[in-house]
């Protein structure tokens, strides 16, 4: 491949913009922004890891899934009750009937800790839970569907029903799962107290940090020979398989690629907000997660990235302009940007910005502009494909 | 939007109606009515948004989202109450802005939003919140940043926080009388016990058993439906197979709507009494969404009703129509959301301090005798001391009051064997 120096791939114009995103997350809104804003930025880029998950699943591979919610709230959960064991030990919870449990279990008349919140109790095991989880019900489902070749439209309803039964499930239960509620009152990690800025800044930092490591991870497999694939059976799925490919692997594959990085986002939220509630997991925040990487732009993982910080950070900021208006803004931002640019920010950046730099290239250094790497031209191509 | 016009038309004109009456007392008095407040230095050592004549508090509901159609009425509550007091002079001699936030009836904003309130604006207090969860959320932020919140709905108790005042009943105080009464007067043996599944009903029904089998009766069902649940078919021919004498029910929302209405197109009569129908959860507010026909002669345990006769009560009402129009009505919570502004000036002014230390150390013995209900006093617990009443759904949508405890009733948030 061309850039198989990470140094030329640096310079190149991919690389480029992730120098740019990394500059904005690293330096830039770090010095503009105090803590208490950086902390909600940490907070939208936790949703930035399923924009990056879906970009992935829906932009590159077509499976449509708006119940990504799931992944995200399992992920969450996993932490949220690590975190909640730490914060329930015998002391601080004398006050209860039966000590040492979480409190919403007390509340419930539950007086024996459940044996699957046993293995909390040990952080390694909630790190490999909080990916593996979410990939293991990927799993189940993706070979339940794929293998059976449910696709499409079929498929997205499917995985909202399954977004529907987890948020039940979770309600009904509640002296087990906290209910309605969720986990709330998180306050250390491992002894750290995870509430003092500086702790907010750190997980900042540490979740830039993974969202990087995602990125990459999902780079990596687009540009391998299985991107191609991907690309190749979102548009021609039976060529692909009549070519000997099988397909429904790749599908449970990418499937379970996204869900971890919606369950690695999730384990980050919960650490920066400092609880887990069922309000994360069910249908609406399932479909506002695709409107980010909608709106972002589905072919492109930065896209996805921006479109989840956009996204968020306009509803922050219409909510505290206009209380009582600002669903109706919200609303019109999307149709806006769906109707007159369906290929999200990114697609718009690449009709418009991108001839300006060619330009600009052609004229500060060798004309090696046209010569685009291979991520955007290939989104681009998807683009005209689609 | 009903608040919106009140704001832009007719506030200027009742301010300037308000200070052309103040104006013979004002020549009397020959001093100006906003410099009587103390320098802001002494009255704010932790960097509230105090200045020396404003002091910013926050407003925190749900205006958009499910939750909305039950918060707005705190909203107006909390309003009107924040302009009454600016009309008798602030706080301290300063006067209150607001600075509201939308919680979006999801429990994960509300604790954004704190945040925001708390740490941007440094507000001096919050009025706000209504269900559980979003108090669960919003709770571990007052903590940390030693805010104050003053929390309107009746609730399920256990749980005392140092951060908030609880203006509305914890579940003894809505429950023990209610079925109390029910026994005395209407000589009740048997209950059947429903609820949404949530904190709140399981919470109250373990309450009421309790309470229902130390006077060695019976309960004969206990049920509970998901939030939002709209057929009741099964659990109404239940009831109608074990003939409770009692009903006591705790279904909240939208759910509502369905219960009334399948009730009573079974053929269920309430102003029968046969069953008698006791709930804890539906207030004027809910009846306009259910239609009074449907819920007529069915009874409520709240500590106010909008027909309550008393001259702070008549005051309140015809201040509260007068600023969001004729057809409002008034439950419960939007009353409780009332107090909650005032008992914050009381306890700000008993403590000399906006201060959230001393406004906290200066709460526990507050007594407020102009409220709609009567009279509240704040106990140790951050609770409020308040009456029991029993009032009978009218088919016009208000409570008629058949029963009042002689005492106010002291708030229990951890009653024994239900913690």
């Amino acid at each position: 491949m061309k850039n198989s120096s990470p140094v030329k791939w640096l310079v190149s114009r991919e690389g480029l913009y992730y120098l740019a995103l990394a500059v904005l997350l690293v330096l830039v809104l770090p010095a503009l922004l105090d803590s208490f804003r950086l902390n909600m930025v940490g907070k939208y880029l936790t949703y930035a890891f399923v924009a990056v998950g879906l970009v992935m699943c829906w932009g590159k591979a077509g499976i449509l899934s708006l119940g990504q919610g799931v992944f995200f709230g399992l992920g969450g959960y996993c932490m949220a009750m690590f975190l909640k064991l730490e914060a329930s030990t015998p002391e601080a919870t004398a006050q209860q009937s039966t000590p040492g449990i979480p409190d919403f279990m007390d509340w419930n008349q539950v007086t024996e800790l459940p044996w699957f919140w046993e293995p909390f109790h040990s952080f390694s095991f909630t790190l490999l839970a909080v990916i593996a989880v979410p990939m293991i019900l990927a799993f189940i489902i993706g070979v339940a569907m794929f293998k059976r070749r449910v696709g499409g439209v079929y498929f997205a309803i499917i995985t909202q029903a399954i977004a529907s039964i987890l948020t039940i499930l979770i309600i009904g239960q509640q002296g087990y799962t906290g209910g309605v509620n969720g986990i709330t009152d998180l306050q250390t990690l491992l002894g750290w107290n995870i509430r003092t800025d500086e702790a907010k800044t750190t997980l900042y930092f540490v979740c830039v940090a993974m969202l990087f490591l995602c990125l990459f991870v999902a780079r990596y497999v687009q540009n391998s020979k299985f991107g191609r694939i991907l690309v190749a059976m979102r548009d021609q799925e039976n060529r692909v398989r009549f070519s000997g490919y099988d397909v429904a692997s790749f599908k449970v594959f990418i499937f379970c690629l996204a869900a971890a990085f919606a369950g690695i986002g999730g384990a980050l939220f919960t650490l920066q907000v400092g609880f887990m509630s069922p309000s994360f997991v069910g249908i609406v925040p399932s479909i506002e997660m695709v409107v980010f990487c909608a709106l972002g732009g589905r072919y492109s993982l930065l896209g996805g990235v921006y479109g989840a910080l956009l996204v968020n950070a306009a509803k922050s900021g219409f909510s505290e302009s206009f209380p009582e208006l600002w669903p109706y803004a919200m609303g019109a931002l999307f149709i806006g940007v769906v109707l007159a640019f369906p290929n999200g920010l990114a697609g718009l950046y690449q009709r418009y910005v991108m001839p300006l730099e060619d330009r600009l290239f052609k004229r500060g250094k060798s004309g090696d502009a046209g010569n685009d790497d291979a991520a955007l031209s290939g989104s681009l191509g998807a683009e005209k494909s689609s | 939007m009903k608040s919106q016009t009140y704001r832009t038309t007719s506030r200027p004109r009742r301010r300037l109606l308000a200070g052309l009456a103040a104006l013979p007392a004002l020549m009397a008095l020959a001093s100006p009515v906003f410099s009587a407040g103390p320098p802001t230095a002494e009255v704010n050592t932790t960097g509230l948004a105090v200045t020396d004549d404003t002091v910013q508090v926050g407003i925190l509901h749900s205006i958009t989202g499910t939750m909305a159609i039950s918060e707005i009425g705190s909203v107006q509550a909390e309003k009107l109450a924040i302009k009454q007091i600016n009309e008798s002079g602030g706080v301290l001699g300063r006067q209150i802005e607001f600075v509201q936030e939308d919680g979006a009836s999801d429990w994960p904003t509300f604790a954004e939003k704190t945040r925001k309130l708390l740490r941007q604006d440094n507000v001096a207090a919050i009025f706000g919140c209504w269900t559980s969860a979003s108090r669960k959320a919003v709770l571990p932020v007052m903590e940390q940043f030693n805010g104050m919140l003053y929390y309107p709905t009746f609730y399920e108790g256990l749980e005392q926080s140092p951060n908030v005042i609880y203006t509305g009943q914890e579940a003894t105080q809505q429950i023990l009388a209610g079925i109390d009464w029910a026994v005395k007067e209407k000589g009740a043996k048997t209950f059947y016990l429903l609820g949404s599944d949530y904190i709140w009903p399981r919470t109250s029904n373990k309450i009421a058993r309790k309470h229902i089998e130390k006077k060695g009766l019976k309960v004969v069902g206990e049920e509970y439906y998901p939030l939002g649940h709209t057929q009741f078919n099964s659990v109404i021919n239940k009831i109608k197979l074990r003939k409770p004498d009692v009903i006591f029910a705790s279904v909240v929302g939208g759910s509502n709507v369905a219960f009334y209405k399948q009730m009573k197109a079974a053929g269920v009569d309430f102003t029968k009494e046969s069953p008698l129908l006791l709930t804890i959860s539906v207030t004027e507010d809910e009846i306009r969404g259910i239609g009074g026909e449907n819920v007529e002669g069915i009874y409520a345990s709240m500590k106010y009703f909008q027909s309550l006769e008393n001259p702070n009560n008549e005051e309140f009402v015809a201040a509260f129509k007068e600023a969001y129009g004729d057809d409002m009505v008034i439950g419960d919570v939007t009353q409780a959301a009332y107090l909650g502004p005032w008992l914050w000036k009381m306890a700000v002014e008993k403590a000399g301090s906006f201060d959230i230390d001393k406004i906290r150390e200066a709460s526990p013995g507050i007594e407020f005798k102009k409220a709609p209900e009567g009279y509240v006093r704040i106990h140790e617990n951050h609770h409020l001391w308040s009456k029991t009443r029993i009032g009978r759904a009218q088919t016009n949508g208000q409570y008629e009051v058949v029963y009042e405890t002689k005492e106010l009733m002291e708030p229990d948030p951890f009653p024994e064997g239900y913690k």
